[in-house]
C-alpha cells in the first residue's frame, strides 16, 4: 500500500511529447511537494472510536431493515379507498417514507463505513498518455494496409464506388416509409366547421346563443352547432373555437369590408393565437384586451385584434356573424383567412 | 489431469462461485484490471453520478408505471374513483393515468419518483456540465466525451418533453399544441411536418402513442448507449482530479475502486434514490387531475412546462412583436424561426466550445489536472455569460408570473427581459473576468507574503506591520499550479501572407488571454523572502 501511496509513480511516455501552444512552460516553476502526508483518523487510532463506527453503521443496516419492512406493512395497512380521497395520501406518504428509510439505511450505512473504517489514504496511479505506444500505431496501420491490399479495398475503385453507392441509397426507403405518418395536409388547415348559418353555441355544452343573451362586456366561449357529434370533435374544435364578446357599439373601429360583420356590438374572434395556436382565453374588460396566457401576446377587441404586445404577428381571424329568424347567432361564413399558427403556404 | 485436482474447489460457495465465473468469463482478469482502479474524491464529482443514478430509478420506476398506462387517445368518458371528472370526456390516456393516481397502490407515489428523477436528471446533468466547462475537463483527451455528455443532456430534454405529454392532461396538451405552432413556423415543410408528427391535424390520436415509443424505448435505449460510450472514455482516460501536491497530469490520485469507491458510490446510489423517494412522497408534483383531460379550447393563466424546456418558452416569448413577414404569398414568422435558431445557436455553441478553446490556445496536451475558475478568467467569463443567458432565458418564460407575484406591469417586466438578454451576459462576462483575475492576484499575494494573520506588531524603531503567516509548501503548491497562456500575434504563414484564419486566431487569443496572472515562480518567491529579511 505505502510503496503505491508514493507518488513517484509516473505513466509519462517520454516517446512524446505534444506541443504547448501558447502555454507559458516556466523554467522556475515551483517544484510540486508531492502527495501531503496522510492524516490519520480517530478510528484508525483507537479501537474504541472504530468500535463506535462499526455499531453505526450495523444501526443504519437494520434501520434500513425497519424501514423496507414498515413500507410492506404500509402497503397493507394503507389501502385505497374509492369513497376517500384521503387514503391516497397516506399510502403515498407511508409507503414512501418506509422505502425512503430503507434506501436511506443502506447508503448512509454505506458511506459511513467507507469513511470511518476503510482506508483514507489516497493513493497514486500511474496515467498513461491515451495515444498508443508507436509500436502499437505501426502495427494498427500495418493491419489496415494488410486489410486493405487483401480486400482491394482502394485498387478495385469500380467497387468502392459503387459500394458507397449503394450505401447512401439503400436508407433512402427507410426514410421514405414514414410517409404515411399523416397525410398531406393540403386545405384542411384553411377551414373550419363555420358554415353560413352555423350556430353559435356555448363551450362545451353546444347550446345556441341568443344575441338578447349577450349582456354588455359578457365573454362566451363558444363552439359551433354539431362540434360535438363531429367525427374528429378535437381537431374540429382546435381551429373552430371562438371567443364571443359585446362592447359598445360606437367604440368599435371597423373597416368598411367589416362594417356587417358584427352584430349591434357583438363581435366574435377566433379563440386559436395565431402565434403557435394556445387559446386566447383570457379578457380584460376595461382595456378590451385579449391576451394568451401561453406567451402573453394581446390583441385589441375594438381593433379588430390586432396585435398591442407579445410575440404573435397577425390580428386574430374575425368570424362573420349575424342573427337567425329565432334570434340566435350564427355564422354569416367560414373565417376569411386561416386562423392558428402560421405556416409557410398559409 | 494434476491442474484440475489443483484448481478443485477449495473454501466454500463463495471461492466456488469466483472460480465458476473465472473459468467461464474471466472474471479474476477483470477484477485484477479494475478492481484497484484509482478515482480521485472531489464533492463535485458527484453531479455525474446523480445524473447517472437518478436515470436507474427513471427506468425502475418507469417500467412500474407502463404496466398500467395505456398510450391510447381514444375517447372514453371517465368513470374512475375520482369524483371531479367523473363523467368528463377524456382520452384513455389520461384515464389511465388518473388511475395509477388513484387505484394503485404505490401508483401515485412511483409516477412522482418518476416525474422528480426526471426533473433531477437533466438538473444534475447540467450542474455536471457546468462542473465539466469551469474546471476544463472538457480539454484534451476529453473532447469528444464532453460531446457525448452534451448529446446525453439534449437527450434528457427530449426524455422529459416526451415523457412530460404522455398523460394527455390539459397542461401537457397545450405544451403539444405549441410544439405544433412551431413545427408549423418551419418554412416550406412546416405544414406537413406537424401533419407527419400529428398523424393528420392537432392534435389528432396518434401522438400520444408515438410520443410513448420514443419515451419507453428509442431514447432511453440511446440514452443507455451514450451513457455506456461517456463511462467507457472515463475508464480510458481515467478520472481527472484537481491541481495540488502530487496531482499531476502522468498520474491519478484518490481511492481504490474496492473497497472504498465500491462502498461510496454504490452507497450514494440509495442516498439518491432515497432523496427521491423522500421527495416523491411528501411532494405533489404534476398533479393532473386538478388539470382535466386535453381540450384545445381552455387553458389557465400561468401556464408553464416543466423547467428544463423553460428556457426555449422564455426564447418564444421574448421574440418582439410583428416579426412575420410575407415572401410572395407565403409567411415567414420570423417570431418563431428567430427563438428556435437562437436556442439551436446556443446548444450548438455550447457543443463545440472545447474545439474553439483547443484551436485558440493550440496547447495539444493532455490535461488532466483540473483548472480552478479563476485560473482560466476568460473561459469563466464565457461559462458566467452563457449561464446567464440561458438563465435571462429561463426568466423570460416567467413573465406573466413576475408580473403577477410582484405586481409589476407585464410589458414592463418583458421589455426588461429582452433588454437583460443582450446587457446581463456582458455584464457577467465583466464581472466574473475582473473577479477572476482579482481572486488570481489576491493567491499572488498570499503566496508571496503568505496569510494576512491580523495581528500587529511595533518594531524596535517604531514602525507597526502586520504579521504574515507563511504558508506551508502543500498549500502554496496548490496556489501556484495552473499554466499561463500568452497571447500570439498573427503571423505570415510560409508563403508570407497572413492568413484570415491566422487574424481570426490571434485576435480570439488576445481576448483570451490579453490580460492574465502568472503563477509566482521560484525566483519570485525568493526575491520576494530577500526582501522579507531586509526589513
Amino acid at each position: 500500500m505505502s510503496s503505491k501511496g508514493k507518488d513517484l509513480v509516473t505513466g509519462h511516455d517520454a516517446e512524446h511529447e505534444y506541443e504547448a501552444g501558447l502555454a507559458v512552460v516556466a523554467p522556475d516553476a515551483i517544484k510540486d511537494p508531492g502527495l501531503e502526508p496522510h492524516r490519520v483518523r480517530m478510528t484508525d487510532k483507537s479501537e474504541k472510536h472504530a468500535k463506535n463506527a462499526e455499531r453505526q453503521v450495523t444501526a443504519m443496516f437494520l434501520a434500513s431493515i425497519v424501514g423496507s419492512a414498515f413500507a410492506l406493512w404500509a402497503y397493507f395497512a394503507f389501502p385505497l379507498s374509492p369513497t376517500d380521497l384521503g387514503t391516497v395520501r397516506s399510502n403515498t406518504l407511508f409507503l414512501g417514507l418506509g422505502i425512503t428509510l430503507g434506501l436511506f439505511g443502506i447508503g448512509v450505512g454505506a458511506v459511513h463505513w467507507a469513511k470511518t473504517l476503510m482506508p483514507d489514504a489516497e493513493v497514486s496511479e500511474a496515467r498513461h498518455q491515451t495515444r498508443g505506444s508507436e509500436e502499437t500505431r505501426a502495427r494498427a496501420i500495418e493491419i489496415i494496409d494488410l486489410a486493405n491490399q487483401e480486400s482491394g479495398f482502394s485498387r478495385r475503385k469500380l467497387i468502392r464506388r459503387t459500394l458507397y453507392g449503394a450505401l447512401a441509397f439503400f436508407p433512402l426507403p427507410g426514410i421514405i416509409i414514414f410517409g404515411d405518418l399523416g397525410p398531406n395536409p393540403a386545405d384542411s388547415l384553411k377551414h373550419t366547421m363555420w358554415r353560413k348559418g352555423t350556430r353559435l353555441t356555448r363551450d362545451p355544452y353546444g347550446t345556441p346563443i341568443k344575441a338578447t343573451d349577450v349582456t354588455l362586456g359578457s365573454v362566451f366561449h363558444v363552439i359551433p352547432e354539431g362540434l360535438n357529434e363531429s367525427d374528429h370533435k378535437l381537431e374540429e374544435k382546435a381551429k373552430a373555437a371562438v371567443l364571443l364578446v359585446r362592447v359598445e357599439p360606437e367604440i368599435l373601429k371597423e373597416s368598411d369590408e367589416r362594417k356587417g360583420w358584427s352584430y349591434d356590438g357583438i363581435v366574435a374572434y377566433s379563440k386559436i393565437c395565431t402565434h403557435v395556436g394556445c387559446p386566447v382565453a383570457l379578457y380584460e374588460q376595461h382595456t378590451h384586451h385579449l391576451l394568451c396566457p401561453c406567451h402573453q401576446s394581446t390583441f385589441d377587441l375594438t381593433n379588430a385584434c390586432a396585435v398591442v404586445f407579445g410575440p404573435a404577428s397577425r390580428p386574430l381571424p374575425q368570424l362573420p356573424i349575424t342573427v337567425d329568424a329565432e334570434g340566435y347567432l350564427v355564422a354569416q361564413s367560414d373565417f376569411t383567412e386561416p386562423v392558428g399558427p402560421s405556416f409557410w403556404e398559409r | 489431469m494434476s491442474t484440475a485436482t489443483a484448481t478443485k474447489k477449495k473454501g466454500g460457495f463463495l471461492a466456488g462461485t469466483a472460480n465458476y465465473l473465472d473459468e467461464r468469463v474471466g472474471v479474476a482478469g477483470i477484477l485484477k484490471e479494475f478492481g484497484r482502479k484509482v478515482f480521485p474524491d472531489h464533492w463535485s464529482f458527484m453531479l455525474g453520478e446523480v445524473a447517472l443514478y437518478s436515470f436507474l430509478v427513471l427506468l425502475l420506476s418507469g417500467t412500474f408505471l407502463t404496466f398500467w398506462f395505456q398510450p391510447s387517445m381514444v375517447p372514453v368518458i371517465y368513470d374512475g374513483v375520482y369524483g371531479p371528472l367523473k363523467g368528463a370526456d377524456m382520452s384513455v390516456a389520461y384515464s389511465s393515468t388518473l388511475d395509477i393516481s388513484f387505484e394503485v397502490r404505490g401508483g401515485l407515489l412511483m409516477r412522482q419518483v418518476h416525474h422528480w428523477s426526471a426533473l433531477l436528471f437533466v438538473a444534475a446533468s447540467g450542474l455536471h456540465m457546468l462542473r465539466i466547462f469551469f474546471t476544463g475537463a472538457f480539454r484534451k483527451p476529453r473532447e469528444i466525451n464532453w460531446v457525448v455528455g452534451f448529446v446525453l443532456f439534449v437527450l434528457g430534454m427530449a426524455g422529459g418533453f416526451t415523457g412530460y405529454s404522455l398523460p394527455d392532461d390539459l397542461l401537457s396538451g397545450n405544451g403539444l399544441r405549441i410544439i405544433d405552432g412551431m413545427i408549423k413556423g418551419i418554412p416550406f415543410i412546416g405544414a406537413y411536418t406537424s401533419s407527419l408528427l400529428f398523424g393528420g391535424e392537432f392534435p389528432g390520436e396518434a401522438i400520444v402513442g408515438r410520443l410513448y415509443s420514443l419515451h419507453i424505448m428509442l431514447i432511453p435505449a440511446l440514452i443507455l448507449v451514450f451513457v455506456a460510450v461517456h463511462l467507457f472514455m472515463v475508464v480510458i482516460h481515467k478520472h481527472t482530479h484537481y491541481s495540488g501536491p502530487g496531482r499531476r497530469d502522468d498520474n491519478v490520485v484518490g481511492y481504490p475502486l474496492m473497497p472504498v469507491y465500491v462502498a461510496k458510490a454504490g452507497g450514494f446510489f440509495f442516498i439518491v434514490f432515497g432523496v427521491i423517494m423522500l421527495v416523491a412522497a411528501t411532494f405533489t408534483i404534476n398533479p393532473v387531475w386538478s388539470y382535466g383531460g386535453y381540450d384545445p379550447s381552455p387553458v389557465s393563466a400561468g401556464t408553464q412546462p416543466d423547467w428544463y424546456i423553460g428556457w426555449l418558452d422564455g426564447a418564444l416569448r421574448l421574440a418582439p412583436t410583428h416579426l412575420e413577414f410575407m415572401v410572395g404569398n407565403n409567411t415567414l414568422s420570423m417570431n418563431i424561426l428567430l427563438p428556435m435558431v437562437v436556442g439551436i445557436a446556443f446548444l450548438v455553441v455550447v457543443a463545440l466550445y472545447p474545439f474553439i478553446e483547443a484551436w485558440v490556445t493550440g496547447d495539444k496536451r493532455e490535461h488532466h489536472v483540473l483548472d480552478r475558475p479563476r485560473n482560466a478568467p476568460t473561459r469563466t467569463a464565457i461559462g458566467a455569460a452563457g449561464v446567464t443567458f440561458y438563465a435571462v432565458l429561463w426568466a423570460g418564460a416567467s413573465t406573466d408570473l413576475i408580473a403577477t407575484q410582484f405586481k409589476m406591469s407585464l410589458n414592463h417586466v418583458l421589455t426588461t427581459i429582452q433588454i437583460l438578454l443582450i446587457v446581463g451576459p456582458i455584464l457577467a462576462y465583466i464581472i466574473t473576468k475582473r473577479t477572476c483575475l482579482s481572486l488570481q492576484r489576491k493567491d499572488r499575494e498570499i503566496v508571496l507574503h503568505g496569510r494576512e494573520s491580523g495581528r500587529i506588531i511595533r518594531m524596535p524603531h517604531g514602525e507597526y506591520i502586520e504579521v504574515h503567516e507563511p504558508l506551508d509548501e502543500y498549500e502554496m503548491y496548490k496556489l501556484v499550479d495552473f499554466k499561463a497562456y500568452q497571447p500570439m500575434l498573427a503571423r505570415p504563414n510560409d508563403k508570407g501572407v497572413i492568413t484570415l484564419r491566422s487574424r481570426i486566431r490571434a485576435k480570439l487569443s488576445g481576448f483570451f488571454f490579453e490580460e492574465r496572472v502568472e503563477p509566482v515562480t521560484a525566483t519570485e518567491l525568493e526575491a520576494a523572502h530577500d526582501h522579507k529579511e531586509i526589513h
